[in-house]
């Protein structure tokens, strides 16, 4: 049974974001997602400075078994990426919602936000998919 | 729902991420299909591979028979016990299954059949019987644990019933001892040494249990694929069937055209193009860069084509490896399209690892 924290917001394409303090919002790839991947061998995570349109191909995760593009929830410019997901891409499997977060993003507009699924129209989305 | 092994309960009980495989519902992994890898590479695992199909061939023909049906020769085999990997060809060439064939006792085999092929091989088995004196007998009562890994004998060893752990204590590599009903051959399909052990159904989930008991951790079909593609050994039905014949995919070490007279299934057409020299080959391929190889992926050396037929992480090289079909000609350098990518990929003679070690 995968984790879908309460206080997250997600996408149907598997991505989490959580809203921090101070108004940016870190990004990562659910439980759910990494468990259907395995064993992750390569993160091409984005770089600080990009900015992307919600919906835009934003990284790839590869796992032994398959390549996954990962979406931008939410359209905004990109102000800090993991960068230890080069070297220990093994983090997203062991923690997807902490030490495996991908990027973290400016938002460009608030509206995009409460588009996101709450935790229990994830675990619909989840169910369907499974 | 698909057909299940009789240790399919302990692999629940373990934990294990359940998938399809040839119509059985098979461990993919129990958690880290990496860490799985090295256990292997390392200390022991051990893979379920009750689906695959043991089958003896039994009856005063059963050599003859055998001479006929496989481009190996199973006259090679003067001792019972020894065994030998061979090819099943058709009369073109082409391979219909892969299988090692084990000499047991003069007028009795045993050959295993993959799990895929199996009526398909035992429909083409059972036909080429006319004018022999043999008996094809599926042993589906039969479950089949592979211990693989450097220390995988030592500790399958204290699990096995003392009888037959006395028979297999001092196998040599491919070779293998029957004793009060288990069947423990020193073979595998990971590059590692170990036993492949064959055992009734009923009493296979005690002695998963003994062996995990003994220290051999349970490991799925992901890092049995990982583990052979790395000891360069092809998988059927994704680097060889019947377009494809031994000589294209680097099994021309298996094909005895000696003594000539001995006139196999396919001989002829396999005669014809080693005259000829193949119009494709087998080769490794290692990726440099980051990204991974994958099966239908295109290869190009600037001049010629070809297709991965497999391709994959290599946890232990820490980069991507493939076996790709090309043209005979193809170069020593080429570029894999990976994701729309080219990137540059070296050309290597497999096997890529040996016995924990790399090789290239």
């Amino acid at each position: 049974m995968s984790t879908i924290p309460e206080d997250l917001k997600y996408t149907e394409s598997h991505e989490w974001v959580r809203l921090e303090d101070d108004g940016t919002v870190t990004v990562g790839i659910t439980d759910f997602a990494q468990e259907s991947l395995g064993d992750l061998v390569f993160v091409d995570a984005p770089e600080a400075g990009g900015s992307f349109d919600k919906g835009d191909a934003c990284a790839v995760v590869e796992s032994v078994k398959a390549a996954s593009d990962v979406y931008a929830p939410i359209s905004g410019e990109v102000v800090a990426a993991n960068d230890r997901l080069a070297d220990e891409p093994e983090l997203i499997n062991t923690d997807p919602y902490g030490e495996g977060w991908l990027m973290r993003m400016q938002p460009g507009s608030a509206s995009e936000l409460d588009e996101l699924l709450d935790a229990d129209a994830y675990q619909q989305v989840v169910a369907e998919s499974d | 729902m698909g057909n299940r092994t009789s240790l399919y309960d302990a692999h629940r009980e373990a934990e294990a991420k359940i998938v399809d495989f040839a119509g059985y519902d098979m461990p993919l992994h129990y958690g880290s299909q990496i860490k799985e890898h090295r256990i292997v590479r390392e200390d022991a695992g051990m893979f379920d591979v009750s689906h695959m199909c043991p089958t003896d061939v039994t009856g005063a023909g059963a050599q003859d028979y055998l001479r006929r049906l496989l481009a190996n020769d199973v006259a090679k085999l003067a001792e019972p016990g020894k065994a030998l990997y061979s090819c099943m060809l058709d009369e073109r060439g082409g391979v219909i299954d892969d299988l090692i064939v084990y000499f047991l006792a003069p007028e009795r085999y045993r050959v295993v059949l993959n799990a895929a092929t199996r009526e398909k091989d035992l429909a083409w088995m059972r036909r080429q019987t006319a004018g022999f004196d043999v008996a094809i007998e599926p042993r589906d009562e039969l479950a089949m644990i592979a211990v693989q890994g450097p220390n995988a004998r030592d500790k399958a060893l204290t699990a096995l019933p003392a009888p037959v752990a006395q028979a297999a204590r001092d196998l040599g590599v491919f070779y293998a001892s029957e004793a009060d009903g288990f069947f423990v051959a020193r073979t595998g399909y990971t590059g590692e040494d170990g036993f492949e052990i064959m055992l009734p159904n009923d009493e296979a989930p005690a002695f998963f249990a003994a062996l995990q008991q003994a220290g051999v951790s349970p490991c799925g079909l992901g890092a049995r694929d990982t583990l052979r593609l790395e000891a360069g050994m092809n998988l059927y039905g994704q680097d060889m069937d019947e377009t494809t014949t031994p000589l294209e995919v680097g099994l021309k070490w298996t094909v005895a055209f000696e003594p000539e007279e001995r006139d196999f299934i396919g001989r002829d057409a396999l005669a014809k193009q080693r005259e000829q020299g193949p119009a494709r080959k087998m080769i490794g391929l290692v990726l440099e860069e980051r990204g991974v190889l994958r099966p239908h992926q295109s290869v190009h050396d600037g001049e010629l084509s070809g297709e991965i037929t497999s391709g994959s992480f290599s946890p232990t090289l820490g980069k991507s490896i493939a076996l790709a079909l090309v043209p005979a000609g193809f170069g020593d350098s080429c570029q894999a399209e990976v994701r729309g990518k080219l990137l540059p990929a070296r050309t290597v003679k497999p096997p890529f690892v040996r016995n924990g070690k790399a090789r290239i």
